[in-house]
């Protein structure tokens, strides 16, 4: 079971399941958001309903591309025996 | 009366039976001991202690409350865990230092005074840098000199601190300093703490020497040192406002370095510090929501990041690679382990029904209820990063992605059970996060499971896999190394030597050249003249001393006639003269 289970995840002929698997774990969790009772929140961003997947979504790319360019652009990644 | 036996003793007895044993005697004490210790805690109440009056000052060699308890319980089941991983090794010195290791840092959860918390914080360091060193190689090496340097200063810094605190305050018992204060002592004991959470900027040994050590001494140090570190801050810096800074930018700075590491368990030393942030953030809110949350997230910490670390190992165990860009398309031979490795992943990115999901929300709801919003988005972002680089890109890169025509074989099992119970508490913690709740410091009135909760973390951790899978070709892991501040002192010391070799010796060749051309000449000169001087004048004094000497002493000879009353005659007189004329004086002589 457990070698099945990380077969769906490696193998490429299951790629197009793959997709589809997320685009519909995607699609019901921003649908559950707008139907969740939300009694405590704290801020006004935190009742837009589907505002956390567009924040995971912005943070990620952020992440992503400011970290390579401090890297390269900030002298920060090196050649590996850049000490040697 | 002492109904239970510390732990620390447990385990320190435990490295002095270790090397009497071999083979299999050796491995079950390994994993026995441990057990006790575990036991050991499970007996406590809050509120023994133990002191000792020792040269004048009062030592607490013990002292447990609902705190250090929670620290106690998650350090002796990472001890069972970690050794049962370690069950094959055939190193006893490795053995001997994880004991110590282990024995120090319950003797730290556990001091009462700061005299015992020091001792036990330098042997925490030497301890550990022994697991660096059995790596036994040059690189591996270098970096367990660098390590042990920077703990060293550490520790003089803590050493200094508690000297001044004890000096200022009259009293050696750990308890919150006051952070009105603000000075020296305070400033001293709070730079060696935030060294030991790997703060940045002083983070820097943790990414240089937790790579370099041992498969399974990486396993140990990754679990006690900045936990340690954690403790204390709770303990003594509650409330040090700080902190917060300095733990959000820990948690993205960990982030960002993560996206530019090739090396496996580099990758996961970043998120270390990354993760210690939050509860480093935490404990500079203060409030008992958030010290909760930052015990909480220390103890789900340990045994994620410990899983983590066991996957890594093993992958490096059964490969000898461990840089990403030279692995991947492991998950056909190695099923269980990326199973077990993924149970760890998702407790870190704090999936619902996972442990990090019951710790980590509890910091970030502490930080909106204390109106911190940038905090609290911050900390969002930093939880996306998580997931993205040890949920996504790691196990990507190492176990699915490119294939590099590896297939090795599972790891041995001894190393998959360890991993199989800390994945029980990865998942356990997630699933009844009462049974947590109900070991921390503060009574805990939190509720992770509210759907709002539930679709929110999923919301950004599900977007943050689409952003993975949109965007993949621009993570791929590059061969480089990325420069932390280790740079001052790596590069540092090589400006040294090359002052060493350079100017300094240039002087020393100039001095000496001088010292044997003209220099030497004078010299010559100036001993034929004292010569000259010594010869004509001293000797002459010298010579003549001695003769009036001489002279002086035959005719003090013919004064003595050997005859006692004489001399009585003598002393009396002189005794009357010693006494009579300061008297004469006192008297008003005319």
């Amino acid at each position: 079971m457990i070698a099945g289970l990380v077969n769906f995840f490696g193998e490429a002929r299951y790629a197009k399941q793959r997709w589809r698997l997320l685009q519909a774990v995607l699609v019901v969790i921003v649908i559950a958001d707008f139907f969740v009772p939300r009694a405590h929140t704290y801020y006004f961003w935190q009742t837009i309903p589907g505002w956390s997947a567009g924040f995971g979504f912005v943070s990620c790319v952020a992440i992503i591309f400011i970290s390579k360019f401090i890297g390269h652009s900030g002298g920060i990644m090196r050649d590996e025996d850049y000490y040697d | 009366m002492i109904e239970w036996l510390h732990p620390a003793f447990l385990m320190l007895l435990g490295a002095l039976v270790l090397p009497l044993l071999r083979g299999v005697w050796q491995k079950s004490l390994s994993v026995l001991v441990p057990i006790l210790a575990l036991i050991s805690v499970a007996q406590m109440t809050a509120g023994s202690s133990g002191h000792v009056h020792f040269a004048g000052v009062d030592l607490v060699l013990f002292q447990a409350d609902q705190l250090s308890l929670v620290f106690a319980w998650v350090f002796a089941i990472m001890a069972v865990i970690g050794n049962i991983y370690a069950w094959h090794i055939t190193d006893t010195g490795q053995r001997v230092a994880a004991f110590l290791y282990i024995s120090s840092a319950f003797g730290v959860v556990f001091a009462g005074d700061w005299f015992t918390l020091l001792v036990a914080w330098e042997v925490m360091a030497l301890a550990s840098a022994y697991l660096i060193f059995a790596s036994a190689n040059a690189a591996a090496v270098a970096a367990g000199f660098r390590y042990l340097m920077v703990h060293v200063a550490g520790g003089v810094l803590l050493f200094g601190g508690i000297i001044l605190h004890g000096v200022q305050t009259g009293s050696y018992l750990i308890g919150p300093l006051d952070h009105g204060q603000g000075g020296l002592a305070y400033n001293l004991i709070l730079i060696s703490f935030m060294l030991n959470a790997a703060v940045p900027p002083l983070s820097a040994w943790l990414t240089d020497a937790y790579p370099e050590a041992t498969v399974t001494g990486a396993v140990f140090l990754s679990a006690f040192t900045t936990k340690t570190a954690v403790y204390v801050l709770i303990r003594n810096y509650p409330g040090a406002e700080v902190l917060i800074g300095f733990g959000v930018a820990m948690a993205l700075y960990g982030v960002v370095f993560a996206v530019l590491e090739n090396d496996c368990r580099r990758l996961l030393g970043y998120h270390i510090i990354s993760q210690v942030g939050y509860m480093v953030a935490a404990v500079g809110m203060g409030t008992e929501m958030a010290l909760n949350g930052a015990a909480s997230h220390a103890f789900a910490h340990i045994l994620y990041k410990g899983l983590l670390f066991m996957g890594a190992g093993a992958v490096i165990l059964m490969t000898g690679r461990r840089k990403l860009t030279e692995l991947g398309g492991l998950y056909r031979t190695m099923p269980i382990t990326v199973c077990l490795y993924m149970i760890g992943a998702l407790a870190i990115s704090a999936f619902p029904l996972f442990s990090g999901f019951v710790s980590k929300s509890m910091i970030i709801s502490a930080a909106a209820g204390d109106h911190r919003a940038a905090v609290a988005l911050l900390l969002t972002v930093a939880s996306s990063g998580t997931f993205l680089h040890t949920g996504l890109k790691l196990p990507y890169y190492m176990f699915f992605g490119k294939d590099c025509g590896l297939r090795p074989a599972e790891p041995p099992r001894n190393m998959l059970l360890a991993m199989g119970i800390a994945a029980v508490f990865c998942i356990g913690i997630g699933v009844f996060p009462q049974l947590l709740y109900a070991q921390l410091p503060y009574p805990v009135d939190y509720h992770p499971y509210s759907g709002a909760h539930v679709t929110e973390s999923l919301g950004v951790l599900m977007f943050t896999l689409l952003a993975f899978v949109l965007f993949l070709k621009y993570l791929d892991p590059e061969k480089t190394i990325s420069l932390d501040t280790d740079w001052v002192y790596r590069r540092g010391a090589s400006l040294f030597m090359w002052i060493a070799r350079r100017p300094v010796l240039i002087w020393e060749q100039w001095l000496t050249t001088l010292g044997d051309g003209a220099g030497l000449r004078l010299l010559h000169r100036l001993s034929r003249g004292s010569l000259r001087v010594d010869m004509m004048v001293i000797d002459a004094i010298v010579n003549g001393v001695a003769l009036t000497a001489l002279r002086l002493g035959s005719v003090l000879r013919q004064l003595q006639t050997g005859i006692v009353s004489h001399y009585a005659v003598v002393m009396v007189a002189g005794l009357i003269l010693l006494l009579g004329w300061p008297l004469y004086i006192a008297m008003g002589a005319p």
